[in-house]
């Protein structure tokens, strides 16, 4: 999967290299920002309220 | 001839060809592990990281929005006076729309620095992931009788009920409203199941359906996940109204002499 990312992308390595990073980066952004605040209440780690 | 022609097409062919199929796909079910394994770190860290930093964040603009009086400084100058004690019946505010920071909490025993915002209600995503501490709707507000019911994380987002478990018999709560302090001091404390809801009963230990009795005392309550990182159960702290102040009168004797920074207070 990596690998053929790799290959597909244009130009010298180190802007392979740097688009990358761009992108895990956006990934990171977007799980932090969107994904993981939503999954968070799948995971009931830290409800602290009583209720019926 | 013919020996001569294939020996090289086998060194061509065979090493790329054989890795083909069956362990392509291997590596790339490993790829999406390793993915998935980084994607669950990467959540941990949102959760027990991110979440206090961006949760600080909002508890500390929103102390700074609420632009209250200062509290009367001490006639020989230093810092503020000390309050006098009020034991008759405290002023009580309504109890205000949801998500509004309506109070500040300071315990002594949670540190020198430590203050966080009360808000309206218990919504977790709207009010205890944001704004910090939450109060219960329709039970007591500050002062009132019966049970000033309020709901904390001990872990992430902040984590304003930290460190619940280490109060002990007698220290104080002290609340604060725009012009009123209200000073209560922790009885005791226990831990119980999520649906418990006894606890935050105006007289906590009455269930739902039971008869209350007429109310005469004004309690505090906390409550906090339990054990830490878990939602099993709860930690409850309840303590009992001893006096309170006007703003204007100075600052309660418990945050002076804990040596409670004051600043903005």
């Amino acid at each position: 999967m990596y690998g053929l990312i790799w290959r597909a992308l244009p130009g010298p390595a180190w802007f392979r290299a740097l688009f990358l990073l761009a992108l895990a980066a956006a990934v990171v952004l977007v799980c932090f920002e969107w994904v993981f605040p939503w999954a968070s209440q799948y995971v009931p780690m830290n409800d602290n309220t009583v209720e019926v | 001839m013919s020996v001569m022609t294939a020996a090289p097409r086998h060194g061509v062919y065979r090493p790329r060809r054989r890795r083909g199929f069956v362990s392509g796909f291997v590596g790339f079910v490993g790829e999406l592990l390793i993915t998935a394994g980084v994607l669950l770190g990467l959540f941990v860290v949102w959760q027990l990281w991110w979440t206090d930093v961006q949760a600080e964040r909002e508890h500390a603009q929103a102390l700074a929005a609420l632009d209250w009086p200062e509290p009367a400084p001490a006639e020989a100058g230093g810092g503020p006076a000390v309050a006098p004690r009020h034991t008759d019946d405290p002023p009580v505010l309504e109890e205000p729309a949801d998500e509004t920071v309506f109070g500040k909490l300071y315990v002594p025993r949670f540190g020198p620095g430590y203050v966080e915002p009360i808000a309206q209600g218990v919504d977790k995503e709207r009010v205890l992931d944001r704004l910090g501490i939450g109060h219960y709707p329709e039970t007591a507000m500050p002062g009132e009788l019966g049970n000033f019911a309020t709901a904390g994380h001990r872990t992430t987002y902040g984590r304003p009920y930290h460190l619940v478990a280490d109060l002990q018999e007698g220290d104080p709560l002290v609340v604060r409203t725009e012009d009123t302090w209200y000073v209560y001091k922790v009885t005791e404390w226990k831990i119980v199941t999520p649906y418990q809801v006894e606890v935050v009963s105006p007289v906590p230990g009455i269930k739902p359906g039971e008869p209350l009795p007429e109310l005469t005392e004004r309690f505090m309550t906390m409550t906090a996940c339990h054990p830490m990182y878990s939602a099993a159960e709860r930690y409850i702290v309840h303590a009992v109204f001893d006096y309170w102040a006007p703003v204007s009168e100075g600052v309660p004797a418990e945050l002076v002499d804990a040596g409670v920074d004051l600043e903005g207070a």
